[in-house]
């Protein structure tokens, strides 16, 4: 009987420790506009039951603090506008979290994991002395997560038991939370003092008019196949067809066909759209990890033998270069 | 001139080796299989290794956490031109806990003790896929990062670092003492020679244990099960461009 009356006692406790969970979403943006992930990973923090606040720092927040008040599941805003969060350095954001962690106590803090959100949280983790934990594709309970490791050639469900459970989240693995039907409050978050040891200098950013990588319905990638940057133009006018974002393999990178920032794969950015046609890349392990949860995938590759067929739903064995031109001139009718 | 640079290497399973997930779901097979040099530390050898012919830096020292088989990770950082290594000896229970964590106290604790005023590591080991280790020495030092470096420039007690963002590059300018984390393309790794190799053997690698460093290496982490990710269905060839088009119309897809 002491048994049974113990047991419900700790029902009651669980219930109480899940009502009581709070978690702090760090928001990317760039000062004009919230990056999509962050509504993946607002997304992830609501699964875990409790109430959700989100940060907004840099150097001109209104406009993005105004759109997180309407996004659905937040329930107060922090705002930290500065100068000292120019260029979101990590060593400037962490006391600034830190800050709000000491004075709103929360369960769980982590934002989406983008290469701000993987810069930042590890280093918010080790102030607070606890093991993040990275890139999270599923919340178990709020202390239970599955992750990849290998390339994503292996599912890890891990049980953190720290204190504060400090997480980032693969974007592709949540839906995005809807921009409306939100009421937040918005809240201007507790100070903290310029750091002073790091300063952003400038940044290069590729520019396109084709949709982001990470968040396009439809990508078109190319590989060391395509044989040269002048000969992704195919691949690029194909894209434009289909409204899709253009990818590409390591090895494409390497070549210096494209930018580094459209590398699918382990290293680069992880995709998961509707539709990934994946044209002279034949499908290494590191390229696999970036793009197999894409719901289809079709393969273009005059290798029949080509990894990348296995993990094809269509595969079509020829020469790119005949086989591009066609299928754009195919969807222009 | 930056007296010694600190670069982290990690043994994992080789890039190239498809992972089998054990049985009873407690983990992979590592048993048997090749392990070599995480790529990305390698980057970090290497990057630190050119500073020093650069005359930037007059050490390079190199560290590992793990069991007895690292000092092979450890003589390969010494082959490419690392000056010594340090193994911090962590084994069976402990080592299978190990995490970016505990690392990164660890390489904390000897950055102090060696009074280095650079660390270089990898931007992610390939068999746990954290990304953490930089960012977390870094916090503990409470130096400036510099993660996911294309191109790092040592211009008196400042580093500028490139660094690859999500939509491009971004350059910042870090105080020293500083930690940096190497992306692939910071440079291309040296093979290293016979000769040097035959000369790493006669560099001297320091054995420690986390204990003398004032590290506790347990893990507050617990992995309860790994297991395969579902696997794709087998798909189908298609002859022609017109029926791979239809296909995916039909498939609403297009």
């Amino acid at each position: 009987m002491f048994k049974a009356v113990k047991q419900v006692h700790f029902r009651h406790l669980s219930g109480l420790i899940r009502r009581f969970q709070s978690t702090l979403v760090v928001a990317e943006h760039d000062n004009d506009k919230l990056t999509p992930i962050t509504l993946n990973a607002i997304t992830a923090a609501k699964k875990l039951g409790g109430e959700v606040t989100c940060l907004v720092a840099g150097t001109n927040c209104a406009k993005v603090a105004e759109e997180l008040t309407k996004v659905q599941g937040v329930k107060k805003v922090l705002v930290a506008q500065h100068d000292a969060y120019k260029g979101l350095l990590p060593e400037e954001l962490t006391p600034l979290v830190l800050a709000s962690q000491q004075q709103f106590k929360f369960t769980h803090i982590c934002a989406g994991a983008s290469a701000f959100g993987k810069n930042l949280l590890p280093r918010i983790a080790a102030k607070l002395d606890v093991a993040p934990v990275s890139d999270i594709i599923e919340v178990k309970s709020p202390d239970t997560f599955v992750r990849t490791v290998y390339a994503g050639n292996a599912l890890s469900t891990v049980k953190c038991n720290e204190s504060v459970k400090v997480f980032t989240v693969r974007g592709t693995s949540f839906e995005a939370a809807p921009l409306e039907g939100g009421s937040a409050a918005k809240e201007e978050a507790p100070p903290s003092a310029a750091v002073g040891v790091s300063q952003w200098l400038e940044q290069n950013l590729s520019k396109s008019d084709r949709p982001e990588l990470t968040s396009a319905k439809v990508v078109v990638s190319g590989g060391r196949g395509l044989k040269s940057g002048e000969n992704f133009k195919l691949l690029y006018d194909l894209a434009d067809k289909m409204n899709a974002a253009v990818g590409a393999s390591r090895a494409a990178v390497d070549a210096g066909f494209v930018p580094n920032d459209l590398q699918v794969g382990q290293t680069g950015k992880i995709v998961a759209p509707e539709l990934y046609i994946a044209v002279g890349i034949s499908g290494a392990i590191q390229h696999l990890a970036g793009m197999k949860d894409s719901k289809t995938i079709v393969a273009i590759n005059k290798d029949p033998e080509a990894p990348i067929f296995q993990v094809a739903d269509y595969g079509l064995v020829a020469d790119l270069f005949k086989a591009v031109p066609e299928m754009t001139a195919l969807l222009s009718k | 001139m930056a007296a010694r640079v600190l670069v982290g290497v990690k043994r994992v399973i080789d890039y190239a080796v498809k992972v089998r997930v054990k049985p009873d779901n407690t983990g992979v097979v590592t048993d048997g299989v090749k392990h070599s040099m995480n790529p990305f530390c390698e980057i970090a050898v290497e990057e630190a290794v050119k500073l020093k012919e650069k005359q930037l830096v007059k050490e390079v020292v190199a560290v590992s956490c793990g069991p007895q088989q690292v000092q092979e990770t450890i003589r390969t950082a010494l082959a490419m031109g690392a000056d010594r290594g340090i193994h911090v000896e962590v084994s069976g229970k402990d080592y299978d806990a190990l995490g970016p964590l505990q690392v990164s106290k660890i390489m904390a604790a000897l950055a102090k003790k060696e009074e280095a005023n650079l660390i270089i590591l990898g931007k992610q080991a390939i068999d746990d896929d954290c990304n953490q280790t930089g960012q977390m020495t870094a916090a503990l030092l409470d130096w400036p990062q510099g993660t996911f470096a294309s191109e790092v420039v040592l211009e008196g007690d400042k580093l500028k670092v490139v660094r690859e963002v999500d939509g491009g590059l971004e350059t910042v300018k870090l105080d020293m003492p500083a930690v940096v984390t190497a992306d692939l393309r910071l440079n291309t790794p040296r093979y290293a020679t016979l000769p040097n190799i035959m000369k790493a053997k006669k560099k001297k690698i320091s054995v420690v244990k986390p204990g003398d460093l004032g590290v506790d290496v347990a893990s507050r982490l617990e992995v309860l099960r790994v297991e395969e990710p579902p696997q794709r269905k087998a798909g189908v060839k298609v002859e022609t461009v017109e029926d791979l088009v239809s296909k995916l119309k039909e498939g609403g897809r297009i």
